[in-house]
Order: structure tokens, then sequence, then C-alpha cells
């Protein structure tokens, strides 16, 4: 039965059932419940399979939309996660956090006159389906005999590491962290991307792909890029942006001032929000003032307040908390996701707009308000934003026991220590070739973060693959090394379980 | 896992672990640390590698019962496994020849220093090393120690062993008397508590010694990613774990080091009785099925 493009213009675009925002607020479960197989197939069939598709153009990865969608339409799964995957390693986890609408949806042909087609929350359903089925990836060719250093096991690296086993060479991920996924597993919240959804797709990547992993390895430190870049055939960085920015501003040291990663790092990764059942405690106070409206100011402010709704729910003695979001700018410069900003208004969080903190003010060393100035926006800037502006005068203290930064990252240098005369940028980023990725030291490429400083997941993984395929030419090109000398310590390699 | 290869009690709540981490033996130097994760649900904990020993790929830990993760991990033994052991972390102690050096150890603090009072010898300077505790009995490694300093000076702050009083007294006597001579001031370094250092870098001060100290701040990552080991020096803030951990004694701002590691303490505390009501419940129960 195929349908008339009429009869699939009137198909609603379908919605995506969510936890309801006031129980939401008190758990870190996951926000968004994903689509049901009816309403899946349905949007998949509001797709009219463009001759020239432009959403795959929005798409870093390349991944075929049209295919995805009509193998999903006809009710083909296995077809659809087969196109899927081709191009897409980690389809669960782009399904849930990729910008889509300014990605491949941005382009979708029904945005004109209609609503585009929900291709995330698609791509988000197979991913899922995908997990549950336990389909894997095509098994990998023909051992080549080459190794493969990958450093970072965030995107970038994941997906540098799974497009190379697949072409049969030895690959080893090098991650500082006792858990791989980067920023997907310390940053992003649980209630965005739940734990498990991670650790099931990169088990699924790299158990099945014999991609060695080991964890607890400081690149740097541990071994240096010159001691991989002797022992292995080639090396890949993706060592991300991992390093917070603070304020310039009097009092960021007192207690109870941190990055938006100190606490995403509490939360996430150590599962902070479980203590003492976890040791790592993480508090967040009854005034928490987050500074910044970007995704990761987002993702602070969320976390904040899901920790002061549970602390509420166990001590009611205590009060039910506030959190506010400080930004220089107005509503409409909100760089984060729209949605992550609609959750965040919809569970209470309070934005400060045109508010600019100027100092922290503390008592006995700790915490006690927030001093800003009210802005006001002026001439459009470089960016086209208007640019924000202070008014005379209008300085005002926002009470807070709590503030955290979340302005932004850069690259951790770290990973340069011993690592020769690696090419960097004023701002701290690798200078590598935008389309290959290739450094200016021979055998060594880098991409995601590291390079383009912080952005996103599939722009990470977009560069983690056009590096994997400029490597295997290489690779091909030269002799093999031979048997590694840095032999992997009894205990560092791990599967990808938490 | 990591395996655990032998343990040794030093004092009531002082044990030794050595680790199987050829990763981070194969390179660690002294001065540097790791971070350990003990069990599945284990937090982040650094500890400075105290030795290490490249052919068997092993490192020596020194670990202080003080919250609840060190007092478990103190009940490890051969056999069992960490979960986590990552680095070496940190810059590497400084090896130069200063001439006379004198490194003050408060409680267990004789762990980390044994490892520069050992290179610092090795390089040719005359090393006085200044041990302190509270007492006799929570005093360690004197012996090692002895073996590479040319000089020992024990004290406690009951007279139960060595001299009677704090570290800084021998300290101040010795850098009195060099001054004194029109001698050149030796470099100190001083590990232990955060207050003892504190009041090492004062003593030292007024002299012009200069005085390096090993910072203790709260740790998640170890790597430079979170920030939470911040501290100010003079010239901003500093994150101890890429930036350090040793920095000039005379230019930490102490009194707010001293509130940033008590941020956690009423979280620290409640972990600990949760765990201690855990154990003795357990100890009920079996109590209770005899
Ligand atoms: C809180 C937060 C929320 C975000 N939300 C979104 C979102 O919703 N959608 C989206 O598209 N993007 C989002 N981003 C951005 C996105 O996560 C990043 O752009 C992406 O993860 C970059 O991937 P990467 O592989 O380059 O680096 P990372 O994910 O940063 O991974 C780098 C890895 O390298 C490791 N490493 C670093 N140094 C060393 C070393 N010396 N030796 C060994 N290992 C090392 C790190 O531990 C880490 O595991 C968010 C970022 C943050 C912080
Ligand atoms: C670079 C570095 C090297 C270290 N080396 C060693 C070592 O070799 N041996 C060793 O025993 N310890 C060492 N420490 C300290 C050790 O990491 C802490 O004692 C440990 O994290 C405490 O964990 P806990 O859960 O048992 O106690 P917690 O429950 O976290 O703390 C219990 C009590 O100790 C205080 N405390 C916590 N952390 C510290 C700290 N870092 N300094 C001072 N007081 C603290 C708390 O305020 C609290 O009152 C080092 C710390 C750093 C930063
Ligand atoms: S990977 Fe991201 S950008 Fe590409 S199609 Fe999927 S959701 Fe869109
Ligand atoms: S642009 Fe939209 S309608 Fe066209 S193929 Fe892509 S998803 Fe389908
Ligand atoms: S411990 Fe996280 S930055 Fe130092």
């Amino acid at each position: 039965m195929t349908l008339s493009n009429k009869e699939r213009y009137a198909i609603p675009r379908q919605d995506m059932p969510t936890q309801d925002a006031h129980e939401r607020a008190a758990n870190f479960e996951e926000v968004a419940l994903g689509l049901t197989w009816e309403a899946a197939r349905l949007e998949a069939q509001r797709c009219i399979q463009c001759k020239n598709p432009h959403c795959v153009d929005g798409c870093p990865v390349g991944v075929r939309i049209p295919d995805v969608l009509l193998a999903l339409g006809d009710g083909d799964l296995a077809a659809a996660v087969d196109a899927l995957t081709e191009r897409n390693s980690l389809p669960a986890v782009c399904g849930r956090v990729c910008p889509q609408e300014s990605q491949c949806e941005a382009r979708c042909t029904l945005g004109a006159k209609h609503e585009p087609v929900a291709i995330g929350r698609l791509e988000r359903f197979l991913g899922d389906h995908a997990l549950q089925q336990h389909i894997l990836p095509a098994a990998p060719l023909e051992h080549t005999g080459r190794r493969v250093a990958v450093v970072g096991s965030g995107p970038s690296g994941l997906t540098c590491a799974v497009d190379l086993a697949k072409l049969g060479h030895a690959v080893t991920i090098f991650e500082s962290l006792h858990l791989p996924g980067g920023v997907l597993a310390y940053g992003i919240p649980e209630f965005r991307l739940p734990r498990s959804i991670i650790t099931a797709e990169v088990r699924t990547a790299v158990e099945h792909l014999n991609i060695e992993l080991r964890t607890d390895h400081v690149i740097g430190t541990t071994y240096t890029l010159v001691e991989l870049r002797e022992d292995y055939d080639a090396v890949f960085l993706g060592t991300g942006a991992g390093l917070p920015a603070f304020m310039d501003i009097p009092g960021t040291n007192l207690n109870g001032v941190f990055s938006a990663n100190e606490l995403l790092t509490r939360v996430n990764l150590m599962r902070g929000y479980a203590f003492p059942e976890y040791d790592t405690p993480v508090k967040a106070g009854e005034r928490v003032a987050v500074i910044g409206a970007g995704n990761v100011a987002m993702d602070a402010a969320r976390s904040a307040l899901r920790l002061q709704r549970l602390r509420a729910a166990a001590h009611p003695q205590t009060g039910p908390g506030e959190v506010h979001v400080v930004y220089r700018r107005s509503e409409a410069e909100v760089p984060a996701r729209r949605e992550e900003y609609t959750h965040a208004v919809e569970e209470g969080v309070v934005f400060d707009f045109l508010t600019n903190p100027v100092a922290v003010l503390g008592d006995g060393g700790r915490v006690t308000a927030l001093r800003c100035v009210r802005m006001e926006l002026g001439e459009p800037d470089e960016s086209g934003r208007r640019r924000p502006r202070a008014v005379a005068g209008s300085e005002l203290d926002l009470v807070a026991d709590t503030v955290i930064f979340a302005l932004g990252t850069s690259p951790n240098p770290l990973v340069f220590t011993g690592a020769a005369n690696l090419d960097r940028s004023r701002w701290g980023t690798v200078l590598a070739d935008e389309a290959t990725g290739r450094t200016h030291l021979e055998g060594v490429w880098a991409g995601g973060d590291v390079v383009t400083g912080a952005a996103t997941v599939i722009s990470a993984m977009g560069a983690g693959k056009a590096a994997a395929a400029d490597m295997h030419t290489f690779l091909l090109a030269h002799a093999p090394k031979g048997p590694s000398r840095l032999e992997a310590s009894p205990g560092t390699v791990r599967s990808a379980d938490a | 896992m990591y395996a655990v290869r032998r343990t040794q009690a030093l004092t009531g709540a002082t044990g030794l672990i050595e680790v199987v981490a050829p990763h981070v033996a194969r390179s660690a130097r002294a001065g540097q640390f790791v971070i350990v994760i003990a069990g599945e649900h284990g937090e982040r904990i650094p500890l400075t590698i105290a030795d290490h020993d490249r052919d068997r790929g092993t490192i020596t830990l020194v670990v202080q019962a003080v919250g609840k993760s060190t007092e478990e991990m103190l009940t490890l033994e051969a056999g069992d496994a960490f979960t986590s052991v990552a680095g070496p972390l940190g810059h590497p102690t400084k090896l130069a020849r200063h001439g006379t050096v004198v490194c003050v150890a408060g409680g267990v603090g004789v762990a980390p220093i044994y490892p520069i009072a050992r290179d610092l010898k090795a390089v040719g300077n005359h090393v006085v090393s200044v041990l302190g505790a509270r007492r006799a009995d929570l005093l360690f490694w004197q012996d090692r120690m002895a073996r590479v300093c040319d000089e020992v000076v024990v004290c406690t702050d009951d007279g139960s062993a060595g001299r009677r009083g704090l570290v800084t007294d021998p300290l101040v006597e010795r850098l009195q008397r060099m001054s004194d001579a029109g001698e050149p001031m030796p470099h100190v370094w001083a590990i232990g508590p955060t207050i003892m250092m504190r009041a090492v870098s004062r003593a030292t001060e007024p002299f012009g010694a200069p005085t390096t100290v090993s910072l203790n701040t709260i740790m998640v990552d170890g790597t430079g990613m979170c920030g939470g080991c911040r501290v100010s020096v003079s010239d901003g803030a500093k994150f101890v774990c890429v930036d350090g951990p040793e920095f000039d004694g005379h230019d930490v701002d102490w009194d707010n080091l001293l509130g940033r590691i008590t941020y956690y303490r009423p979280e620290e505390r409640e972990a600990l009785e949760a765990a201690h009501a855990r154990h003795t419940g357990c100890v009920r129960e079996t109590v209770a099925l005899r």
C-alpha cells in the first residue's frame, strides 16, 4: 500500500511522550519516553522520499535518512536498522542528543510548508530496538596487521575506533577515566541519556569488533603521544574539550562555587545523586545560581533542581529550593536547544535574563550571594546577536549558596605533555585538516571537540569517521610496525560496563 | 581490576597497600599520585605513589583512614582488588641540587615524602628529615627514612617518642642556626595535614627558606576536568591535580584552602555513619544466627 504525498502530508508529526514535568523534576529518570511502534511507523510514513534529500546534507555522518525511513514506514525494522547503523554506530545516543532541529530536520523539505519529519525520534526508536534485539554491526573484515591507538573514548574516538575495526585494523582505545563515553558518560545527565543506553551501545560496538579498551590511562603521563606514535601504526586524538572556564570576577574560589563539569561529573559519572549508596557526595544548596544558558547550563540547572527536590523529599524540614539561570542576553538569544530550555522552564528553573554577574559574595569562606548588573541589548555584534551592555547603577544581589559556572570549555592540555611539536591554535585546539583530521605530525590524526572546541556529539562522530577513512588509506600504504611493546596492564582492559 | 599484592598495617589507622599497576609503575616519579576506586560504588580517591617497583609492576600506597572510602580500603587484603588505578598524575618533584634540604612530614605525610627525600638524596643533597606525629604509635617508616636521609629528627606532640613538640620547633631551630652561621637557607619540603603545611610555610617565611608543599585538596577526576581541586595562589586559581600537587608554600592562600577542604564534611560524616550502621547491623545478624 503506497500512500500519496497528500496522504503523507495529512499525517501529523508524532509527539514525543514525556514524563510529567512535576514528577520528573524529582527523579533522574529519562524525560522523553520514546515513540510507540505505531507512532514511529506513522511518523516514518510522513517522509515523501525526496529525489534530492536535503536532510542527508544536514547530517554530519551522512545517515541515508530516506532509506531508513522507507524501510521503517514499510515495517521492515531489520532493514531500517541496517541502513541506519551503516553510517551511525551510536543511533540510540544520537537520536536522543543530536540537535536535530538545526541539522537533519532543519533541512527536511517538509519543514517549508509542514513540520519536518521527526528524524531524531525515529533514530532513537530504531537505536533502542537494535539494542533490545541485540542486533550487531557487520563483522570485521580480515585482519590487516595494522594497530591503531585511539586516545579518548568520547563520540569522536569511539566512531573512529569502530570504523577502523570494521575495516580489519586492531584498535586500542586509551581513556583516562574509569568508564568510556566521554561527555556522554560524565556530562549529559541520565534524564536525557540513560547510562544503560551508553553502556549497551558502547558494549555492542566495542565487544563485537574486538576493540581493546584501556581505561585509567592518562595519555601525557601514563604514556606520551610520542610513545604511542612510535608503537602504533597510527594514532587518533579525540580527547575533547574538557577544561572548564571560570569567570574572572572576585570570589570564584569561595566554598559553594563550582564548575558545571564538577556538578555533572559527581552526578553522572559518579552517581552522586544516589549518595550515600554511591560514595561520591554532591550537593546543590537551597539557592543555586547557574551562570550561562547553553546546553551545559541547562543540564547543570536541571540536575541541581532534581537534587534539591530529592533532598526536600528526604528531609521535609528543608526548603524546596530554587534554581536560577543567570544570562546576560535575553530569551531570544538562549544558545541551548529549544527543547532543553522549554523542559527547564516546565520543571521550574527560573531564568534571570539580561543579568550579568560581577562578583561572588561570601561570608566565612562560603557563598552568600551573586552580585549582578542589569544589561540591555545594544547594536548587533559580529555574531549578529545584539550586544549586551551594563545599565549604569543597576547592581543587585541575588541570594545564593551555590554558584555554578557553565561558560564553556577548552581542550585539556594534559595530552600534549610529551606530544612533540603538535601544532595548536592560540585557543589550545589541535590544528588538523578539516576534511581528513590529519595533523602536522605524520601518523597522528585528531577530531571532535579537541579540534573544534566544544561542539556536538554528531560533529565529533563525523570527524572520527572522516579520520578513520583517511587513516585506512594511510595504514594500507605503510608497512605494519609489528607487535606492540606497550603491553596492557592486567586490570586496565575492560568492557563498557559501569 | 588491579590486584592487591600485599598489605601491611603501619599504625592503628594507617596501612600499606602494594597494588599491581604496571602502567603506572613504569613511569611513576616522586611527587606524583594516582586516583583509585576501591569498589563498584566507590569514589575516586587521590593517593600519593609512596613507592614503585618497575620490575614487578607494582606501586605502594599508604592509606590513612579518615572517612568511609579510606576506612574500607584498609580492609583490603592480598588477593582483593581495586576497581580502578589511574595515573601517574600531577607533576613530579623537581629534583635539583640545593645543598641542604629539610623534609618535614606530619603523620601519614611521611609516606609521600619518602620518595622525594630518597630522590633528593640521590641527586646529591644533604637531606635532613623531621618526622612528626601526635603519639609514638602513630609514627612509621623511621627506618626507611633513616636509610635515605643524612639526619632524621623525630618529634611527637606528647613526647612519647623523640622530642616533645611540633615539627616546626626543630625546623625553626635548624634554620636559625644556619642563618646565624651565615649559611644559605635550605630548601624545605613539607607534607602532612593542611594545618601543618601552613604552619611550616609560616615558620620558614621569615628566614626566606624556599618551601614546597604538596596539597591535599578535594578531587574528583584528577585530570583537570572538574576544577574541584582549585587553590588560590598569588597569580590566581590553580588546579592542584594538573598544576601541582606541589606549590610554593609562601604563595598559597591557606585560609581559603582550609575552608574548601571541609565543604563536603557533613556528607562525609553521613556516609561514614551509614557505613558503620550497616556493619554493626551485620554483626548483630551474625550473632543472632548463632
Ligand atoms: C553537559 C554537556 C551537555 C551536552 N549536550 C549535548 C547535546 O545534547 N547534544 C550534542 O550534540 N552535544 C552535546 N554536548 C557536546 C558534546 O557532548 C561534545 O561535543 C562531544 O562529546 C565531543 O566528543 P569528543 O569525542 O570530541 O570528546 P569527549 O566527549 O569530550 O570525549 C573525550 C574523551 O577523552 C578523554 N581524555 C581526555 N584527555 C585524555 C588523555 N590525556 N588521555 C586519555 N583520555 C583522555 C576524556 O576523559 C573523554 O572521555 C554536551 C556537552 C556537555 C559538556
Ligand atoms: C594529591 C593527593 C595525594 C594524597 N595522598 C594521600 C596518601 O598518600 N595517603 C592518604 O592516606 N591520603 C592521601 N590523600 C588524602 C586522601 O585522598 C583523602 O584522605 C581521602 O580522599 C579521604 O577519603 P574518605 O572518603 O576516606 O574520607 P572523606 O569522607 O572524604 O573525608 C573524611 C574527613 O577527611 C577530610 N578530608 C577529605 N579529603 C581530605 C584531603 N584531601 N585532605 C585533608 N582532609 C581531607 C574531610 O574533610 C573529612 O573531614 C591525598 C590527597 C591528595 C589530593
Ligand atoms: S545522526 Fe543526528 S543529524 Fe544525523 S540523521 Fe541522526 S539525528 Fe539527524
Ligand atoms: S528531506 Fe524530509 S521528506 Fe525529504 S527525504 Fe529527507 S526526511 Fe524525507
Ligand atoms: S580534580 Fe578535577 S580538576 Fe583537579
